[in-house]
């Protein structure tokens, strides 16, 4: 008999709990009775890492009692694939397509935040038409990133089926206009220090005018489907509330964080690319619950049309990558830099040290995923195990990312 | 449509719903997806999932140089080349190495294509294959030169586009080349009537006409 089975069939093992913690000595289910006078037991339960809620390989070890959340302990790593590491070995361009499967929906925005960070780094600037490819992208993976995340969380409130078949048919007609631009649906590796790969194909901007000008009536459609509906608001108001000095002091970005009031969008205080030339708003919510996430999201795919328009009809041409802008061998001089875009979890920032090699010295990526779950534990305690699902769903995470 | 009591919103949700499952009786756009093995969606030009070796009319005549580049700058490490010990004239009638052995592991590629954007030679391309299994793990998933090798021909037909621009590049260099040969010709029959003079045109006129290879070169030391 191994050591841990031994554990847990003496009754030792306690799983993620800390050593310190005033539960250390509770071992799955145990007697007490602190509550409303009734002896009943607090139960650890494992939620993950493959669990249908938790989106991917991720473990939340939840200690309830009754079916009141009293500790909640998220569990990461278990889909940790070394990518920090492996770009100290990979050549500038090489580290690219990996960066394609960080957040693995949104392979266009981890390219521009990668990108944008060398080319901070070499003194490299992008052709002009490749700032409007850029934006339009990033803009596209905002629009079914949001789509696919209201269809995920309304999966975890017992919305089977129907809303995220609904957010797929949608990213589907986005996903198969990268198909013809970058030669691949979800791993685009389409960005490049300068430019972009490859020019837009013929009849692209056509296409893609038509997913925008299409797209207000699936969220119409959408919203009839869900928004008004009972369920959805006794499930969602009032649930996970997070507070905005909690969400500013825990360094939470992205939809969460202004679903809390707090007006921050990288794209408005850095205008990185060429978003200072756009007309947009930046949605906030006031409560900072389920449902102001919800609705931050449907907001800002509203937003996010409003930003292609302007840019398809504004896209100039041009060269779609500077010529001086070496990819193949690229040496940048030493030094180091941090960059940062809106991605739309959140702040997706690259730190990365250049020695003077072919390779970074150091490259460390700021997931906005994990940082946003953190805080975790903070909007789950006191609520149910039902409740803590979508909660989690709300934060919007993709392991690819926590994990890297 | 307005509803004004409690379970409106749900009301509302279901007509929804109704009016999607009934609108794909009559609207070819609601169909969204395609009874896949029988029937096949086209794929657009840019399609990339396994790299491949283009040859012009057999395998004699393979593009590839074994100049390793793509090896070098594999982001996933998947591409194994041998140089061969003999040199082959290329189409350009310059002498070349070929790869003897020319392996690449697609368990391993991530399908990137960045093999494809380096090579300086026009040899390696994306395919556009994509039923890949198979029953053994290891070796049918190692893809050596016989398999990876496939005609020009091909190649017009997946990527035409492409294929066209290639094709025109290759087509002026081979022009240069052999303008270059003829003057070269001309040069050393010049040469041998009247050596002394022509000294210096006959280095002038190498000069120009080696620019051709001589950019190829450099795009292989960069």
């Amino acid at each position: 008999m191994s050591t841990l089975r031994k554990e847990i069939s003496n009754g030792s093992f306690c799983g993620g709990i800390d050593v310190d913690s005033p539960l250390r000595h509770f071992s799955g289910a145990t007697r007490t009775t602190n509550t409303n006078g009734f002896a009943h037991d607090l139960l650890e339960i494992s939620m993950g890492p493959h669990h249908p809620s938790t989106h991917g390989v991720f473990r939340m070890d939840v200690i309830v009692d009754g079916e009141e959340i009293v500790q909640l302990k998220p569990v990461f790593g278990y889909l940790h694939r070394n990518h920090e590491k492996l770009a100290e070995k990979n050549s500038y361009l090489g580290i690219i397509p990996y960066t394609d499967r960080l957040d693995y929906i949104c392979s266009m925005t981890n390219n521009w935040a990668y990108v944008l960070a060398v080319e901070k780094l070499s003194g490299f600037q992008a052709t002009e038409r490749a700032e409007y490819i850029r934006v339009i992208v990033s803009e596209l993976t905002r629009l079914f990133n949001h789509a696919c995340l209201v269809g995920f969380l309304l999966q975890d409130m017992g919305a089977l089926g129907t809303p995220l078949m609904y957010a797929f048919r949608e990213r589907e007609k986005i996903l198969d206009l990268f198909e013809s631009l970058t030669g691949s649906r979800m791993m685009c590796n389409y960005m490049r220090f300068g430019g972009v790969r490859c020019d837009l194909p013929e009849g692209w901007l056509d296409e893609a005018k038509k997913v925008v000008s299409d797209y207000p009536g699936f969220i119409d459609q959408f919203e009839a489907l869900i928004t008004g509906n009972e369920i959805l608001l006794a499930r969602s108001q009032g649930v996970g509330v997070l507070s905005r000095e909690l969400a500013i002091s825990a360094g939470v970005t992205g939809p969460m964080l202004r679903a809390s009031g707090v007006n921050y969008d990288i794209r408005k205080t850095d205008k990185y690319g060429i978003y200072s030339r756009f007309n947009f708003r930046v949605p906030l919510g006031d409560h900072g619950d389920v449902f102001d996430r919800y609705m931050i999201r449907v907001l800002e795919m509203r937003e996010s049309l409003k930003i292609l328009e302007q840019a398809l009809n504004q896209i100039p041409a041009g060269p779609i990558i500077d010529p001086k802008a070496k990819n193949r061998g690229l040496r940048p001089k030493a030094g180091e830099v941090y960059s940062r875009i809106e991605s739309p979890k959140g702040e997706l920032g690259f730190h990365i040290i250049s020695d003077g090699s072919a390779s970074p010295y150091r490259l460390h990526i700021r997931p906005p995923s994990l940082i946003n779950l953190t805080i975790l534990e903070d909007m789950c305690l006191g609520q149910t195990i039902a409740d803590a699902v979508i909660i989690l769903g709300s934060v919007d995470i993709v392991l690819g990312e926590v994990d890297r | 449509m307005k509803f004004n009591f409690q379970g409106a919103g749900i009301v509302r949700g279901f007509v929804e719903t109704a009016r999607n499952f009934l609108g794909s009786y009559y609207d070819p756009e609601r169909l969204t997806t395609v009874e896949y093995p029988e029937r096949k969606l086209a794929l657009p030009e840019n399609v990339r999932t396994v790299p491949f070796l283009v040859y012009d009319h057999d395998m004699s005549g393979l593009r590839c140089t074994a100049c390793k580049i793509c090896e070098q700058e594999c982001p996933a490490a998947c591409i194994k080349i041998i140089k061969d010990t003999v040199k082959k004239s290329d189409y350009l009638g310059k002498s070349q190495f070929q790869p003897q052995v020319f392996d690449i592991d697609i368990a391993v590629c991530m399908s990137c294509g960045i093999c494809a954007e380096v090579c300086p030679f026009d040899s390696i391309k994306m395919d556009q294959v994509y039923e890949l299994a198979t029953q053994d793990r290891f070796a049918p998933l190692i893809l050596h030169k016989e398999q990876l090798g496939k005609s020009n021909a091909y190649f017009h037909a997946i990527h035409p586009t492409d294929a066209v621009e290639t094709d025109s590049l290759r087509d002026e260099a081979k022009r240069k080349a052999e303008t270059k040969a003829a003057a070269d010709a001309a040069a050393k029959a010049a040469a041998a009537v009247k050596p002394k003079p022509e000294i210096s045109t006959t280095a002038n006129s190498q000069s120009v006409g080696t620019s051709a290879t001589a950019n190829v070169e450099k795009a292989v030391a960069t």
